[in-house]
C-alpha cells in the first residue's frame, strides 16, 4: 500500500479535536444576568450536560473553555486576564452577551468596551443576555470550529 | 443659615433669554451660573406633631413638600448633630446616602441627600445639605447609622465628597487608583466613539 | 501572610496601570462641561487616601497580642459561590473568621452616569440591569419615580399587570435564591429544580414582554403591550404547579439533618443590627420585624390583594430560607388574585405626550406621528423636581431617587440598591464563625453583584 501522506498525522489531530470537543470543561466566569443564562443552559431545560459540559469548574486550571459571561468593568479586566492566563493549553474564549461582545449598552468609563480587549475571543455570542439556545448556537459553532481545524487552540 | 441660591425677580426665568442679553453665544466660564429657575424650588410646608420637637432646635432648616414627601434643608456644620436628635426621635434607619452635583446651576455645588426611615412611625424623611463644590467636606453619620457607611463612601467616590470622621474613607467602586469622580458633571461619559467598519471617518 | 491560589487577585497597582482609563490622557475632546481636574484642595494627603495608600481602617495593622496565629485569606472575585463578582477579605484564625471585609466594585457599570444620557423612556433599559434576577422590579421603581413627577395616574389594569408582573418576578428570583443556596450548601439537585421551575414563568414572561430577561416592560405610563391572548391559562397553569413543586422542594430539605444542621443558627443577625445597618427584605423579616413595603406604604394599588407577611425568629440562614419559601406561596396567593380580578381598560396611560399611539394610527393622523416620533428621538419633558420611590424587590427596599431639571432626560437617577446595604450584614454574620458557614451565610443573603455596583 503506497504511504498516504499525513495519514497519521491527521487522524491524530483529528482524534484530539474530537476529544477536545466531546469534553469540554467551561471555567465559570458568570459577571452579570447573562451568567443566570448560562446557568439555565447548564440546568435540566436546555442542559449543557449532553455536549459534555455541565460541569463548570471552579479552578481555571482544569478549564478550557471561558465564556465571560456578564460586563466587564475596568476593576475586573485584571482579574479576567489573570484566569485566562492561568488556564492550560488548548484553551478558548466565548464571549456571550452585547456586554462583553462590545460594551454592550454600556458605552462609558467604567466597562472595557469588548472583552477582545483583554483576551483573544473566539466567538461572539449576542443577546442581551442571549438566551440559552443562543448560546448552545455558539458553543457547537465552536465546536465545529475546532473540529474543522480552523482553530487550533 | 442655610446656603441656598437667593431667587432674583431681575433674573430671567430662562436660560434662552439670558444668553440674549450677555451677548452672543460663547462658552461660559466656571464662575459664571445659568440663572435659577431650573434648580427644583420646592414649597415650604410646616412641620407636623411628630417632626416639630424634632426641628424646634435647628432654626434654619427648611421642611418642604416634595410630592407629598417631606425634605429637609439643613446646613452642613448641623448635620451630625441633626443625625443623633433624628435616631433618637425614631428614626431608626438611614435607607440611603446620595448626591446630587448641581454643577452650573446653583452656587453651591453638591447636594448630600441623607434619606431617612422609621419603621416605628411609618414615616420617612429626605435631608438635603448643600456643599460647595470647593471645600466638599461634611461630617460623617456613621457614628449614628453604621449603615450609612457604604452609602458614604460611593457619594465620595462618585462625587468627592470627603466625609470627616469616616471610620474607612476609600473607594468602593471604582479601582483604588483612579482618578477622578465619575458621577460629577464635567466628568465626560467616557463612551468611545463608534466606528463603522467602512467608514473613513469616526462618527 | 498566605495567599490561596483559589480566585487569585492581583496587587491592583501593578496591572490596573494598564487598564484604568481615568489614569490616562483621554484620547477625545472632553465634553462641552469641562475637564476634569485635580483641584487645589486636593492635596498630596488627599490623593494617599484616595489611592488607599492610607490605611486608615486599623484593619490590617492591628496586631493581636497573645500569639495568636492570624491569617487572611481572599475570597473571589472570581469564585463558585460569591454569588457574582464579590471579593472577601477574610481574617481567619483557625477555622474561624474573625473579620471580614467585602470589596466590590468588580461589576461597577456606571449605570447611574447612563441614565443621565439616556430619555426617560430609554431609562427603563438601563436600570432594569441592575438587579438583574428581579428586573420588572427595578423597572416597577423607575416608572414610578417619574410618573410621580409627572404628576400622573395609571390606569387600574396597568397597575394589575404590573402587580402580576412584580409578584411573578418574585417567585422566579426566590426560586434562584434557594437553587443557589442549596447547591451552596450541598444539595446540588436544588439547583436544577429551582431553574425547572423558573423556565415556566420565563416562559411566560417571553410571550407577553418578548424576551426571558431584562424585559423593559414597565415602562413610565403604563406597561409596553397588554396581556397576551390565553395568559389566564398560562398563569394558572404555573400557579398550579407550583405548589406541587415546592412540596418536592421540601421532601428534599426539611427533614434533612445535613441541610439543618448547615442552616440553623448558622449566620445569626438581629433586628437591631438590620436597623443599624439599613437591611431590609427576607433578611429582616427572618429576624422578626414584619416590615414589607407593600403593606407600609403600598404601590400599585397591591393593597387591595390580601396576603400575609411571613416572619422568622432567629435571624438564621434557616428563617431567611423559610422567608423566602413562604414568601413565594404569597406571591402565588397574589397572583391568583390578580388573575381573578385583573381590570378590563387600557394598559397604559392616555396622555399621548407620554404614552407613544397605537402604530395603526401613525398611518392615519399626522398629530399621532409627531408625538410618535418626539417621543422616541427627544423624549418627553419630565417637570423639574425629585423625588424618592421604593418597591419591596425580593431583596428589599429598592428605591429609585430621581431629580428632573424639566429636561427630557433625568439630571440625577440613583437606584437605593438592597443588595448594597445588605452586604454590610456579611461582616455581621460571619463574626467568630467557621469558614464552612461563609458560604452558607452569604447564599441566604442573596445578593446581586449588579444591584451592589451599578
Amino acid at each position: 500500500m503506497a504511504p498516504v501522506p499525513g495519514l497519521i498525522t491527521t487522524s491524530v489531530n483529528k482524534a484530539a479535536s474530537w476529544a477536545r470537543t466531546r469534553s469540554m470543561f467551561p471555567a465559570t466566569f458568570g459577571l452579570a444576568c447573562c451568567a443566570i443564562e448560562m446557568m439555565a443552559t447548564g440546568t435540566a431545560n436546555y442542559d449543557l450536560a449532553r455536549f459534555g459540559m455541565e460541569v463548570f469548574r471552579a479552578s481555571p486550571r482544569q478549564a478550557d473553555l471561558m465564556i465571560v459571561a456578564g460586563r466587564v468593568s475596568q476593576k475586573m479586566a485584571p482579574v479576567l486576564r489573570q484566569v485566562y492566563d492561568q488556564m492550560p493549553d488548548p484553551k478558548w474564549v466565548i464571549s456571550m452577551g452585547a456586554c462583553a461582545s462590545s460594551g454592550g449598552m454600556f458605552n462609558n468609563y467604567a466597562l472595557v468596551q469588548g472583552v477582545d480587549q483583554v483576551v483573544p475571543v473566539d466567538i461572539y455570542v449576542p443577546g442581551c443576555p442571549p438566551g440559552p439556545q443562543g448560546l448552545m448556537h455558539g458553543i457547537l459553532n465552536l465546536h465545529d470550529k475546532i473540529m474543522s481545524g480552523e482553530i487550533a487552540s | 443659615m442655610t446656603d441656598r441660591t437667593p431667587t432674583s425677580d431681575s433674573a430671567p426665568a430662562d436660560i434662552a433669554s439670558a444668553v440674549a442679553i450677555t451677548g452672543p453665544a460663547r462658552h461660559p466660564g466656571p464662575e459664571e451660573i445659568i440663572p435659577p429657575g431650573v434648580v427644583p424650588e420646592l414649597p415650604e410646608k410646616e412641620p407636623d406633631a411628630f417632626l416639630a420637637p424634632l426641628l424646634e432646635p435647628f432654626e434654619g432648616a427648611r421642611l418642604e413638600d416634595s410630592h407629598g414627601q417631606e425634605v429637609l434643608r439643613l446646613d452642613r456644620s448641623r448635620l451630625l448633630e441633626f443625625a443623633r436628635a433624628a435616631k433618637d426621635a425614631g428614626f431608626e434607619s438611614c435607607a440611603d446616602v446620595t448626591a446630587v452635583d448641581w454643577y452650573r446651576h446653583r452656587r453651591v455645588r453638591f447636594d448630600l441627600v441623607v434619606n431617612l426611615l422609621s419603621r416605628r412611625h411609618r414615616r420617612r424623611l429626605r435631608v438635603a445639605v448643600a456643599i460647595p463644590g470647593d471645600d466638599p467636606r461634611v461630617d460623617s453619620i456613621v457614628s449614628v447609622w453604621p449603615g450609612a457607611s457604604y452609602g458614604e463612601r460611593e457619594v465620595y467616590d462618585m462625587f468627592g465628597i470627603v466625609f470627616d470622621g469616616s471610620p474607612d474613607p476609600s473607594r468602593i467602586l471604582m479601582p483604588d487608583d483612579w482618578v477622578g469622580h465619575p458621577l460629577r458633571k464635567d466628568f465626560g461619559v467616557g463612551s468611545v466613539p463608534v466606528q463603522f467598519k467602512d467608514s473613513h471617518k469616526v462618527t | 501572610m498566605t495567599d490561596t491560589r483559589q480566585g487569585a487577585e492581583t496587587p491592583e497597582t501593578e496591572v490596573i496601570e494598564v487598564w484604568a482609563a481615568g489614569t490616562e490622557v483621554p484620547l477625545f475632546d472632553p465634553t462641552d462641561e469641562g475637564t476634569q481636574e485635580i483641584a487645589d484642595h486636593e492635596s498630596e494627603a488627599r490623593l494617599d487616601e484616595q489611592f488607599g495608600r492610607v490605611v486608615t481602617d486599623d484593619y490590617f495593622e492591628e496586631a493581636e497580642p497573645g500569639g495568636e496565629e492570624r491569617t487572611i485569606i481572599n475570597m473571589g472575585p472570581q469564585h463558585p459561590s460569591t454569588h457574582g463578582v464579590l471579593r472577601l477579605q477574610l481574617e481567619l484564625e483557625g477555622e474561624v473568621v474573625r473579620r471580614t471585609r467585602p470589596i466590590i466594585g468588580y461589576l461597577h457599570t456606571g449605570m447611574e452616569k447612563t441614565s443621565e444620557t439616556l430619555t426617560f423612556l430609554q431609562g427603563p433599559t438601563n436600570v432594569t440591569r441592575m438587579d438583574y434576577l428581579a428586573p420588572m422590579h427595578n423597572e416597577l421603581a423607575y416608572s414610578l419615580a417619574v410618573e410621580r413627577l409627572l404628576d400622573i395616574e395609571v390606569p387600574a389594569r396597568a397597575d394589575a399587570i404590573r402587580v402580576l408582573m412584580t409578584e411573578l418576578n418574585r417567585i422566579s428570583s426566590h426560586l434562584i435564591a434557594i437553587a443557589t443556596n442549596g447547591m451552596d450548601i450541598g444539595a446540588i439537585s436544588m439547583m436544577l429544580y429551582g431553574f425547572r421551575e423558573r423556565e415556566l414563568i420565563l416562559d411566560f414572561f417571553e410571550k407577553t414582554t418578548g424576551l426571558r430577561m431584562n424585559h423593559n416592560y414597565i415602562r413610565p405610563g403604563g406597561v409596553a403591550a397588554d396581556l397576551a391572548p390565553g395568559w389566564r391559562q398560562d398563569v394558572t397553569d404555573i400557579l398550579d404547579t407550583l405548589p406541587g413543586r415546592l412540596a418536592g422542594y421540601d421532601d428534599l430539605l426539611e427533614n434533612n439533618p445535613i441541610w439543618l444542621e448547615r442552616t440553623h443558627d448558622v449566620g445569626i443577625i438581629t433586628a437591631e443590627e438590620c436597623d443599624a445597618y439599613s437591611i431590609t427584605g427576607p433578611t429582616l423579616r427572618a429576624a422578626g420585624v414584619p416590615w414589607d413595603l407593600r403593606k407600609a406604604f403600598p404601590y400599585s394599588g397591591i393593597d387591595q390583594y390580601e396576603f400575609d407577611i411571613p416572619v422568622g425568629k432567629n435571624g438564621d440562614v434557616y428563617d431567611r430560607y423559610r422567608m423566602r419559601m413562604d414568601e413565594i406561596d404569597q406571591s402565588i396567593r397574589i397572583c391568583r388574585q390578580v388573575v381573578e380580578t385583573m381590570p378590563k381598560g387600557d394598559y397604559r396611560v392616555a396622555d399621548r405626550k407620554v404614552t407613544p399611539p397605537p402604530r395603526a394610527r401613525i398611518d392615519e393622523s399626522m398629530e399621532a406621528l409627531i408625538h410618535h416620533f418626539k417621543i422616541f428621538t427627544e423624549g418627553f419633558k419630565v417637570p423639574a423636581g425629585e423625588t424618592y420611590v421604593a418597591v419591596e424587590s425580593p431583596r428589599g427596599e429598592l428605591g429609585c431617587y430621581l431629580v428632573s431639571v424639566g429636561e427630557a432626560k433625568p439630571w440625577r437617577q440613583h437606584t437605593r440598591a438592597p443588595s448594597f446595604y445588605n452586604l454590610q450584614a456579611l461582616p455581621i454574620m460571619m463574626a467568630d464563625s467557621l469558614v464552612a458557614d461563609t458560604v452558607a451565610s452569604i447564599a441566604s443573603l442573596d445578593p446581586i453583584m449588579g444591584d451592589v455596583d451599578r
